[in-house]
């Protein structure tokens, strides 16, 4: 890793992929809590959790970077991200650390890369042996952008 | 200087809307007083202010008004239509020059023709000898000092001990004055240590206009009352400051010590005027010279001069001040004594009254404070907290036994309560705020309308939440606006309709039902609906057919829907076709609703209700697929409860939209589980939430009803905010957070509500024609052969099955004895006049007969039908003519041509058989 770090990120883990978000951005992180669905919600919002006393919508990256589900019984730790729309828990498998990058170790995306992937994902930090892709919160949160995703399925 | 110049702006601002309705009130009682003292000082501070800002403009507009106001306060002359017409146009002048200093931080502009307008009235009449020397100088701050001052300097030297003017004041001007006071000695304590501040740094500019603008405050107040001395002690302290600001003096010891000498002053006067009336006997002689001294040389250097201060004035006016800012008047007093030993008598009864000045000064500046809106909301936020911990640790205790916990989680309880009041309370703001503004634009919209209207108000002292203040000023202008330009008519046209020339516009608020209901009404022509309906066709709001069938109420709240203005032609006021819409849509997003009420001929009502207030509300919390719901209970009507056995009979259904019977009408029934796509999960009793929205009623149909609850209200991220079904979020006792269900939005996404709904069977009639068309309950009955006739239900006494021989002849009518009365029967065949009955193949099949019971209680008569059908409900349209007599006309009921039965002529024929069987009897 670079000396001459200019970003700190908050990393963590989705399926096969390693993230990372913007610490600044990060308020807390917690473990996994009670969420209370909202009918008729885009897929990608689990719900609405209390974050003490504050009502805070939760976001499945998973789904929201169309990634397999979670397995069964596996509970997703809660990061609690602050944005100008207010705060999100980004549901996430696993927390990594937080690392300081420097501005120099990074790359675009490749474009062919496809789906909300292509348009959520910033910048590709080679990192030794595995790539730390990191992703724009604003614009993940954005009304334009949950809403995109389909309704949740109809309950059987 | 932006602090200063922020408050400037804000406080001129409340000033001019208070102005606005002043000069309404001064035009129909142009001797109230106390009024035009309060325009004085409102106008005199928003010019002292801007001349020391240095908006010249600003100050030159305000500097006429001021003079006219100054002459009509000497009764010169009073005050008529077009100088109020006047005044009020350099109010609005005023608040332009406002609006662009808040914008660029300059005025500017041409108000040349009103500034020579205003002079031109204040110079047309006559004038009394003498100029308004005190006024003028006041006035160009800058200016004619030194004239002013020597004038001042003579008359003093005249007479050292003047004989105090007591002021004889009515209760209006008392409470002005009481103000004054309040205000003045809150001033002073703040002069007083911006004083000493302003000595260590004497270049803080912010500063010195602080105590420019407080000194100037008071002095323009008191050459209001007539308190000479402390005018002129004022002045020329002001004076004083204005070298300050001009830079010829820089700030330094003696020039504070004389200033602080003339707060002092300043205070014991006031003192003196809050005891007595009047400012006193003292003259402050020694005082005004020190201070001219001040003022001419920026230092005091005559040796006398020198000597006498610093021994006196200085040491005591300085000192005991900063110790005792409560101002003790016998010790700040003394120095003037000593130098004045003339006036030593007189300041026994100061000292004597030392307690009671002090005691108003204190009780004066505690009534009340200005707090910031964002530390009340923020204090609101905390407080909503609070009752959801409350209701968290309530919930909690109430599987606990340890008696001391549940003492105090009721004190807690108790305690939160009060104090959500109490915070509540401090956001409660008089609906008047709204009103105040309104007389003018009244006076202003029906003089350009040529119309003669007075503004009534009831109830202007109803409180709610400041937030709703803020979302109620724009909807209730527009409707105000829209009542003088479309509702009340021109005098010459209310003449014609025998009414008064002037029209009323009548604005009444209270409280009721924890909402506040806000009414507008106006006495003028009211809403013709056919008018609305021609619009609304024209503009392909609704078809031709969809508006023939409305009812006039129904097509009067057309107007509400977007596109529609019924104004013949579109002045510059309104008409214009947006507004009604979003009148009714900014309401509704405070969760208030409107209505109307229209009378051809006699004016219109809109009538408003909103909640108190929005953050915390109390809601009905109910489930459903095993989540919890709140709903606002603002919507709800009633809670019905439908065993299980039961519901095959209760629950019917309309090509598969199901309704209940509720006391005689249908109200149609939304599954929340089905609409919020959950799991269904029902067993057992149904449970029907009777929910009202825009008027409509509808059955909610969830799993459980829990318990009512105050919920706080929690606005949902933006990406949820396009699911119509939801108002917002809240937390529960249990700390989990539930949906908050929005009425309106389920009834819409149900299509039980709205547009939709107004073309199914499923429109059902809410208390008893108020819809058009409103569905009918039908008595279909079976004639000859297989016809069918239906029968209003409403015209059904009751049904009856009677035996055969139970029926005995009274002359040739049949009767049968029925409850204690005779009953007298008459078959359908016979009052249809069928010929194909009274051949006789139309005879009771059985030995009973079915008989419709039709009239009062004792007035009675039977209908003997061969067959009763079923009772239906049905959307009446009537198309063939009628055939036969008795028959109204046909109509499709259940997909069969069907007769209608004529109850009027039944009715009418039946008294005929009545009373031959009264006689017969």
């Amino acid at each position: 890793m670079s000396q001459t770090t200019s970003q700190k990120y908050c990393t963590f883990y989705l399926d096969k992929y390693y993230f990372g978000i913007e610490v600044e951005q990060v308020q807390e992180i917690i473990r996994f809590q009670e969420i209370t669905p909202v009918a008729l919600a885009p897929k990608v919002v689990k719900g609405l959790i209390n974050l003490r006393g504050q009502i805070v919508t939760a976001v499945d990256l998973r789904c929201l970077l169309e990634l397999p589900d979670r397995e069964e019984g596996k509970v997703p730790m809660n990061i609690v991200v602050r944005t100008p729309l207010g705060a999100f828990s980004l549901l996430a498998d696993r927390i990594g650390d937080v690392l300081g990058l420097a501005d120099d170790s990074f790359e675009s995306p490749p474009d062919n890369l496809s789906g909300m992937a292509g348009e959520l994902i910033e910048r590709a930090y080679k990192l030794d042996g595995k790539l730390l892709l990191t992703m724009a919160i604003s614009k993940l949160v954005s009304a334009e952008v949950l809403n995109r995703t389909e309704v949740a399925a109809e309950a059987a | 200087m932006v602090d200063i110049l922020q408050e400037f702006l804000l406080e001129s601002r409340e000033g001019l809307d208070q102005l606005d309705q002043d000069f309404i009130g001064l035009e129909k009682d142009p001797g109230d007083m106390g009024t035009l003292a309060s325009v004085f000082r409102t106008i005199h501070t928003i010019k002292g202010s801007c001349g020391f800002l240095g908006f010249a403009t600003l100050e030159g507009v305000a500097h006429m008004g001021e003079n006219i106001l100054d002459r009509l306060r000497n009764n010169d002359f009073s005050l008529n239509e077009q100088m109020t017409s006047l005044l009020l146009e350099m109010v609005d002048a005023i608040r332009e020059q406002l609006d662009l200093i808040a914008a660029t931080g300059s005025d500017g502009g041409d108000y040349q023709s009103l500034v020579s307008r205003l002079e031109a009235l204040g110079n047309d009449l006559p004038l009394d000898g003498a100029p308004n020397e005190i006024n003028d100088n006041s006035n160009d701050v800058s200016t004619p000092i030194t004239m002013a001052t020597e004038v001042l300097e003579l008359e003093l030297e005249e007479n050292d001990t003047e004989e105090p003017v007591v002021v004889e004041l009515d209760e209006e001007m008392k409470e002005v004055l009481k103000d004054f006071l309040q205000e003045s000695f809150e001033n002073l304590d703040i002069v007083d240590s911006e004083l000493i501040e302003l000595e260590e740094q004497p270049d803080n500019r912010d500063m010195l206009s602080s105590i420019f603008r407080s000194m100037h405050t008071i002095k323009g107040t008191c050459g209001f009352f007539g308190f000479d001395k402390l005018e002129k002690v004022t002045h020329i302290g002001e004076n004083l400051l204005v070298k300050l600001r001009d830079g010829e003096y820089s700030m330094n010891e003696q020039i504070a010590t004389g200033l602080l000498a003339m707060v002092d002053a300043v205070r014991a006067m006031l003192h003196e005027i809050s005891a007595h009336g009047h400012d006193g006997r003292k003259n402050y002689k020694q005082l005004i010279q020190l201070l001219s001294e001040l003022k001419s040389n920026g230092k005091l250097d005559t040796a006398e001069l020198i000597q006498k201060p610093s021994k006196t004035t200085p040491v005591n006016a300085t000192q005991e001040p900063i110790k005792d800012m409560s101002g003790s008047t016998v010790e700040t007093s003394k120095p003037i004594e000593v130098a004045s030993p003339e006036a030593s008598s007189t300041a026994k009864p100061q000292g004597a009254d030392k307690s009671t000045g002090a005691q108003v000064s204190g009780n004066a500046v505690e009534a009340s404070i200005r707090v910031d809106v964002p530390v009340l909301d923020s204090l609101m936020n905390l407080v909503g907290e609070l009752v959801l911990a409350r209701n968290q640790i309530v919930e909690y205790v109430g599987i606990h036994e340890n008696v001391q916990v549940v003492a105090a989680a009721q004190r807690l309880n108790l305690i939160t309560s009060e104090l959500q009041e109490g915070v509540m309370q401090t956001r409660m703001q008089p609906i008047h705020s709204v009103w105040a503004k309104l007389p003018r634009v009244v006076r202003d919209l029906s003089r350009a309308c040529g119309k003669q209207i007075r503004v009534e108000m009831e109830g202007k002292s109803t409180e709610l939440d400041k937030s709703l203040i803020e979302a109620m000023k724009d909807p209730i202008t527009h409707l105000v606006r829209n009542s003088v330009d479309h509702g009340i008519e021109t005098p010459e046209a209310r003449v014609a309709a025998g009414k008064p020339a002037e029209g009323v516009l009548m604005l009444r608020a209270f409280h009721e039902g924890g909402q506040v209901h806000i009414e507008i009404s106006d006495d003028g022509g009211g809403i013709p609906a056919h008018r609305i309906k021609n619009k609304a066709i024209e503009n392909g709001v609704v078809s031709a057919e969809q508006a023939s069938k409305m009812t006039d109420s129904e097509a009067c709240k057309m107007i509400f829907l977007p596109g529609l203005s019924t104004a013949e032609e579109v002045t510059n006021i309104s008409g214009r076709g947006v507004g009604m819409d979003v009148v009714k849509t900014n309401i509704e997003k405070i969760s208030g609703t409107i209505d109307l009420d229209t009378e051809i001929g006699r004016g219109t009502t809109f009538k408003i209700r909103v909640p108190l207030t929005l953050a915390i509300v109390p809601a009905l919390i109910v489930s459903t697929g095993q989540q919890r719901f709140a709903i606002p209970q603002i919507n709800l009507i009633e809670l019905i409860r439908v065993d299980e056995d039961q519901q095959s009979d209760a629950i019917e259904n309309i090509q598969g939209c199901p309704v209940h019977r509720l006391r005689g009408q249908l109200l149609p029934l939304v599954y929340l589980q089905k609409e919020l796509k959950l799991p269904d999960q029902r067993s057992g009793a149904l449970n029907i939430v009777v929910l009202q929205a825009e008027k409509r009623r509808f059955g909610l149909v969830v799993d459980q009803i829990n318990d009512t609850q105050e919920i706080v209200v929690k606005p949902l991220a933006d990406a949820l905010k396009s699911i119509p079904v939801f108002a917002g979020a809240t937390i529960m006792g249990d700390g989990r957070v539930a949906l908050i269900l929005d009425t309106l939005g389920i009834g819409h996404r149900a299509r039980v509500i709205g547009d939709a709904a107004k073309n199914t069977s499923k429109n059902v009639a809410l208390e008893g024609g108020e819809n058009s068309r409103p569905s009918e309950s039908l008595l279909l009955v079976n004639t000859s052969g297989k016809s069918r006739l239906a029968i209003p239900l409403n015209q059904v006494a009751r049904l009856e099955q009677f035996e055969v021989d139970q029926t005995e002849m009274a002359g040739n009518i049949n009767v049968v004895q029925y409850r204690g009365q005779i009953l007298p029967l008459i078959k359908l065949s016979d009052f249809l006049h069928d010929r194909r009955a009274s051949n006789g193949d139309e005879e009771p099949l059985s030995d009973q007969i079915q008989v419709v019971v039709f009239g009062e209680e004792g007035m009675q008569v039977g209908l003997i039908v061969k067959e009763i059908i079923d009772v239906v409900d049905e959307v009446l349209q009537v198309r063939g003519k009628s055939s036969r007599p008795g028959v109204i006309g046909t109509a499709a009921i259940q997909g069969q041509v069907t007769e209608l039965f004529d109850a009027a002529a039944f009715t009418t024929s039946s008294q005929e058989l009545l009373l031959g069987l009264g006689e017969a009897a």
